[in-house]
């Protein structure tokens, strides 16, 4: 699952039926006070997936990013975060944005095989960097053993933590990591979740590292 | 976030000519080395730091952990912290080092974190991270709301009438304990720095953090070559089990030879205003026999000096508990 897959009305995607659904209920106040007018949702404006890739940004800098597997040429601001560069500029979504200062790991992403807190990255500091996000661990019809893991051992609720958790649970496993859960517990606790989904979480990790 | 140029510097003489440029290496500067971006980043985006110039050291040669001539270990700057701690010979000669690094932030930060950033990490102190409210290290003269107010994390020793902020880092402790040093290239070329005389009190001038000056490129760090026969322990009590800060912490290295303290060196985390290396301590147990009245003395010592704020009078009792059971655990 590269990216988001395109909407259609047989099959609308979430982002696509929040976009409209959020336009629709604005226009909907907006009649309330004023003569109905036509409205544009951004949807039909723009096509899906069409986003900026910062190449109007004034300042902005080319970089190359091996994403999953794939050279992506990006320009971008300074300023841009790898996390922001992934969601926005990239339209990989997969990766969340939570506290935006590293305390909660929901950003977690791989570089150069490493976990790492893509919110308090600079994206230019990885230009020619190797990053893996949750897109590229496994497809909807292949999916990657942890994910499997966590379906099975139910390690999630509100699901927001779930792909940062995840993708720390696969850089877990090359780490150095005792046997048991406490192990597991300690080489987890950046990676925060508020539903406390954690003894499934652990679970499926443990499920994982011990083949079952 | 403000906007800033990003710079790549080719060799770190380019990186310290150009940063010989800045006005000052300490809070306000317009230039910053960048190479984990764990704390700067962080600030940035809080812009509690706000430099013109960002100056990737990143690809620059000194990430390499290697044997040092006197039989101590050479730490590059950017070695990253989890690459430190699970370093083989880390791991079997600075064993407290390991543990300190290993107690601290999460396993993704760790593996961003670098050994010179570590040095330098800011304090977690809650005034400071909030521009909206006054403090004397972020703007110099404009007062210190957490001596009144939420100070339950910060320090009892080491602080002044202008900042109580507590020296967050685990990793720091050990080195203290260590008795590390720091090596520099600056515009007037290289320099040594013992541990201890790296980090400054706050005193009048809180802003002020090191010793370091523009153009100051922290190089390395070396290790003394290891004590045989030296336990070494690194405890950290803390508010959950896991990623968090200290409330208090100690390293220890101990060797007990015929019952009694032969070799002793103590550093205190999360009680000081900077790494705390307590002399006042290791005096007090040296040549003594090693056990729990003589543990709980050096303990008195280390916090003879300590002065409470209005929320933190438990870390006086509470680092002297976790003081004398690191040194009961390295005597067993």
């Amino acid at each position: 699952m590269a990216t988001d897959p395109p909407a259609t009305p047989s099959n609308p995607t979430r982002r696509a039926f929040l976009r409209t659904t959020g336009t629709t209920a604005a226009a909907a106040i907006v009649a309330g006070r004023a003569p109905a007018q036509p409205t544009v949702t951004p949807s039909e404006s723009a096509p899906a997936g069409a986003h900026t890739d910062g190449l109007n940004n004034q300042g902005a800098v080319p970089i190359t990013l091996r994403i999953n597997g794939e050279d992506r040429s990006l320009k971008v601001d300074p300023r841009t975060t790898l996390l922001d560069c992934l969601r926005e500029t990239v339209a990989l979504t997969g990766t969340k944005k939570g506290c935006d200062h590293g305390q909660c790991g929901a950003c977690t992403v791989h570089v150069d095989g490493r976990r790492v807190n893509s919110c308090l990255s600079l994206a230019l500091m990885h230009d020619g960097a190797e990053i893996t996000t949750i897109e590229g661990l496994g497809t909807p019809g292949a999916l990657h053993p942890m994910q499997e893991a966590f379906v099975a051992c139910d390690g999630y609720q509100c699901g927001y933590c779930t792909s940062g958790q995840i993708m720390s649970a696969v850089a877990l496993l090359q780490e150095p990591c005792g046997p048991g859960d406490a192990d597991v517990q300690e080489l987890m606790s950046g990676n925060i979740c508020r539903c406390g989904a954690y003894p499934n979480i652990v679970a499926a990790i443990q499920q994982v590292r011990n083949g079952a | 976030m403000h906007t800033f140029e990003f710079i790549r510097p080719a060799d770190p003489e380019e990186a310290v000519a150009t940063a010989a440029r800045a006005n000052t290496a300490q809070q306000g500067a317009d230039l910053r080395f960048v190479a984990g971006g764990t704390t700067l980043i962080d600030l940035m985006k809080l812009n509690v730091e706000t430099p013109a110039r960002l100056l990737d050291i990143n690809r620059l040669p000194l990430d390499q952990i290697e044997a040092a001539a006197d039989g101590g270990l050479k730490i590059g700057a950017t070695v990253r912290n989890s690459n430190l701690a699970n370093h083989p010979a880390v791991k079997r000669d600075y064993a407290v080092l390991s543990q300190a690094i290993l107690a601290g932030a999460s396993a993704q930060l760790r593996n961003m974190a670098t050994t010179a950033g570590n040095l330098l990490q800011r304090t977690r102190c809650v005034y400071f991270r909030d521009t909206a409210m006054p403090c004397n290290k972020r703007e110099p003269g404009s007062g210190c709301p957490a001596i009144t107010g939420f100070n339950r994390s910060l320090a009892i020793l080491g602080t002044s009438e202008r900042c109580i902020a507590s020296n967050p880092s685990d990793m720091c402790v050990a080195m203290a304990a260590l008795e590390a040093t720091i090596h520099v290239q600056g515009a007037n070329g290289p320099r040594a720095i013992p541990f201890g005389e790296f980090h400054v009190l706050p005193g009048e001038t809180p802003e002020r953090e090191t010793v370091l000056e523009p153009g100051d490129l922290i190089t390395h760090v070396t290790l003394p070559s290891p004590v045989l026969g030296s336990k070494q322990v690194y405890l950290k009590l803390r508010d959950r089990a896991s990623y968090e800060f200290a409330l208090a912490s100690a390293a220890v290295l101990l060797t007990v030879a015929a019952g009694n303290v032969s070799y002793v060196r103590i550093a205190l985390g999360g009680v000081g205003t900077r790494p705390w290396r307590s002399l006042e301590a290791e005096s007090a147990l040296t040549g003594q026999p090693a056990n729990e009245a003589n543990f709980r003395n050096a303990a008195e010592a280390a916090m003879r000096d300590a002065k409470p704020q209005s929320e933190n009078g438990f870390k006086v009792e509470l680092a002297k508990r976790c003081l004398t059971h690191a040194l009961k655990t390295a005597a067993t």
